[in-house]
């Protein structure tokens, strides 16, 4: 209870520490110049970007880090639409973050007034939902409901834009008074008894079954009973990019990743399953593969918070709606413990198959592939708190290939809307979020230099994050798509960069080049050591592909492999 | 096959351009879409008729339902329902045929709301096809302008509209008021 009259501005930031927010990404101007002026009250601390976009993969990076909310600030017109890349990406890969955007005075809407955009209606459909808010008292419940909308039920950005008389103006200013009454949102489903009979029933019945489990296993901290489950049921586990991490890689019973450039092994379980256990996981057009041809003999149970993924592109036969962990911990006690040796033994013989094409397998022949970069970093890294960012491309694919994650919230990569771009500005974000912990970025020669000014932003902050730049003078993943699809035409794919080293060291950054695999580890670790940011160029073999890959329409098993010899430079050793 | 889904939002601004947008964003064609005030001061109603398989009015009503100010979505196809679309009808006329527009608009229980030296305007309330026969017999006499509402429709029976559904697209809504969203 109080009646002191604060500014919207106040209000806004009363609001957010309340809500637990310490760090905002943002980048001022004149329309939310009062809420950066009210910033001296508040404690909370603010991170100048170089780019709005970057703070919106920053609040992202952010969240995933930790699986709260990440708050990112910016002016009017274009401050407001740099921010829709990064709210897109928070969208598909349902990341909780708001974004607080200036607009200009209420009575100039509509009028087009200088840096007014209709922001609220471009993001309309990139977002879980907008606010345009005209007037201080507004602004209190606004945010309140904000937060809770972008973390409850399945996660997602909010945008509020507040017009600059909202900010100046005041208002009473009541925390109590303001709390949600959203009569129109419930977050909170559970399946009903038979649903969960029929599930029972078709798990019990099951010979092949493989549970797919997604990012929604890390969003609803799941992990523990996803293990119970599995272990209980003796039912293998196949992850999608973003559940990596949701099951610890080195349990006998996690597969790895399936999809476009899963293993080999995982989406030809998939294919001969006869039942599906999809967990926290949307059926994406990257890891079905043509959907005709997709399990056609399995059974498929879909357990998802959102009723709007239900047969949306999968047609399933038991739909658990609801929170994943919740229902995990009422299905545990119900399944029965069954004997699977004999799926599994044929599971296991389909992994070594694949095993043998493995270009780690392959003896250091003076090349410096992706690969092994990955590799020994992985080695150098796993013992300590580590969380890679990636960004999109064959790197990014080689990342999740080759390291081999054994905690959530290890990786943070781009995964729905697949956004060059994103892996810097979103690992400081996670540093930020979690400065106890190494970070590394793993990015490509091309999305480094999408935003890569944000490597001021690492130094203004002080912040100790490593970047591995995987540089193989390509737009390496869509060279890839031309050597295989287009008679390697290599068109606007060969990429010039400028010297990385210098780059790095005229931000003030210490940064090496490596060109010889024993090169790696050593420099790896140097980095670790290093008190302060370090970036690496290692500059890789330049025509390497990406295996397996389920070319786009093909079905899941069909897959272009590593051809033999592994590659053709590799038979020097 | 036609569907149509009732839907109550709450009276916002902004409400009836995030549904509409959410039909075109997921790709499905409206076919008509009414909007306007109920029996209570902050709930809107929308009738909304669109072209979509038992899947697809599936997952339209569960998106419609992610609307955040979406209170509740009833899909009446099929159901005992009222449904109505009126219509304003400009017709062609002279001496020699007004006598028979009128013995059609008779026919069909239109009434006549405008008439002039060269044209006559009918009102015509009833389903669909009725409106549709009705405009299929005027054709001939040349229509000058015609206008539609689109449907509203209502379930038959005593049972209130919005207070007292208990059930939702087959699950219980633990308060009466309320909807989902994730
Ligand atoms: C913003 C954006 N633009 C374009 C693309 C299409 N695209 C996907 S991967 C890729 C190449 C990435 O090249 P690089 O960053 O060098 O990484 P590499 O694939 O070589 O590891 C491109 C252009 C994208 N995903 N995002």
């Amino acid at each position: 209870m109080s009646n002191q009259k604060l500014s919207g501005s106040r209000i806004l930031w009363e609001c957010l520490e309340r809500e637990g927010v310490r760090h905002i990404f943002g980048y001022p101007g004149g329309a939310i110049l009062p809420a950066y002026d009210a910033l001296k009250h508040s404690s909370i601390h603010h991170i100048l970007v170089r780019h709005e976009q970057g703070a919106t993969h920053m609040a992202d990076g952010y969240a995933r880090a930790t699986g709260g909310v990440g708050v990112a600030v910016a002016t009017s017109g274009p401050g407001a639409t740099n921010m829709v890349t990064g709210i897109a990406t928070a969208m598909m890969d349902s990341s909780p973050i708001v974004c607080i955007t200036g607009q200009v005075g209420s009575k100039l809407i509509g009028s087009d007034a200088f840096q007014e955009t209709d922001i609220t209606g471009v993001t309309l459909p990139i977002t879980k939902h907008n606010y345009l808010v005209t007037s201080a008292d507004e602004v209190a419940h606004t945010v309140r409901e904000a937060f809770y909308v972008a973390k409850s039920g399945r996660p997602g950005p909010v945008l509020i834009d507040i017009t600059k008389d909202a900010q100046q103006s005041l208002a009473e200013f009541d925390w109590d008074a303001a709390e949600p009454r959203l009569k129109g949102y419930r977050p909170d489903l559970s399946p009903e008894k038979a649903e969960f009979e029929q599930a029972l029933e078709l798990i019990h019945k099951a010979k092949r079954p493989v549970i797919l489990a997604g990012h929604g296993v890390i969003g609803s901290r799941a992990m523990a009973e996803l293990l119970a489950f599995a272990e209980r049921t003796s039912i293998p586990v196949a992850l999608t990019l973003l559940g990596l991490g949701g099951m610890p890689a080195s349990h006998f019973l996690n597969l790895g990743m399936m999809g476009m450039h899963g293993e080999a092994w995982v989406n030809t379980t998939i294919q001969e399953a006869d039942l599906l256990l999809a967990f926290g996981m949307r059926f994406d057009d990257r890891v079905t593969g043509m959907l005709k041809s997709y399990a056609p003999n399995a059974k498929k149970i879909h357990v998802d918070i959102d009723p709007a993924e239900i047969n949306k592109n999968v047609r399933v036969d038991v739909a658990l709606v609801g929170d994943l962990k919740k229902i995990l911990q009422s299905l545990i006690p119900q399944v029965e413990m069954l004997d699977r040796r004999e799926w599994l033994d044929t599971i296991r013989k389909l992994k070594g198959d694949s095993a043998v094409r493995d270009i780690q397998n392959l003896p250091d022949n003076g090349h410096l592939y992706a690969a092994h970069v990955i590799n020994d970093l992985w080695h150098e890294t796993r013992d300590r708190d580590t969380i890679v960012v990636t960004d999109v491309g064959q790197h990014q694919m080689w990342e999740a290939q080759y390291y081999k994650h054994e905690r959530p919230r290890s990786l943070i990569t781009s995964g729905g809307l697949g956004t060059m771009g994103f892996a810097l500005p979103a690992a400081i974000g996670a540093k930020v979020a979690r400065p106890e912990a190494d970070v590394w970025v793993v990015v490509g020669d091309g999305g480094f230099q999408m935003t890569m000014s944000e490597l001021a932003t690492i130094v203004q902050e002080n912040l100790k994050v490593n970047i591995a730049i995987i540089n193989n003078g390509f737009l390496g993943m869509v060279r890839q798509w031309q050597e295989f699809f287009y008679d390697k035409n290599y068109e606007a794919t060969p990429l010039l960069s400028p010297n990385f080293v210098k780059l790095a060291e005229a931000y003030g950054i210490h940064s090496v080049a490596v060109k010889n695999r024993k090169d790696v580890l050593p420099t790896v670790r140097k980095a670790e050591d290093h008190n302060g940011p370090v970036l690496i160029d290692f500059q890789v073999e330049q025509e390497d592909s990406v295996y397996p890959m389920v070319p786009a329409g093909a079905a899941l098993h069909e897959m272009i492999r590593r051809p033999s010899p592994l590659v053709e430079t590799a038979d020097d050793e | 096959m036609l569907h149509t889904f009732v839907v109550y939002v709450e009276n916002k601004p902004g409400v009836l351009t995030r549904v509409s947008s959410l039909f075109r964003r997921r790709g499905f064609n409206i076919d008509s879409l009414t909007v306007g005030r109920t029996e209570k001061p902050d709930v809107s109603r929308m009738t909304i008729v669109v072209d979509a398989n038992e899947d697809q009015s599936q997952r339209i009503m569960a998106n419609v339902y992610k609307l955040v100010n979406v209170l509740l979505v009833d899909d009446i196809t099929g159901q005992a329902a009222i449904a109505r679309d009126l219509a304003l009808i400009k017709v062609k006329t002279d001496q020699d045929t007004r006598s028979k527009v009128l013995e059609l608009a008779n026919v069909f229980r239109a009434r006549v709301v405008d008439l002039a030296q060269d044209s006559l305007t009918l009102e015509i309330t009833g389903v669909e096809i009725k409106v549709n026969r009705l405009l299929e017999v005027l054709e001939p006499f040349g229509l000058l302008e015609v206008v539609r509402t689109g449907l509203v429709a209502m379930r038959r029976g005593g049972e209130p509209g919005f207070q007292d559904k208990k059930k939702v697209n087959g699950r219980v809504v633990v308060d009466d008021n309320v909807s989902y969203s994730v």
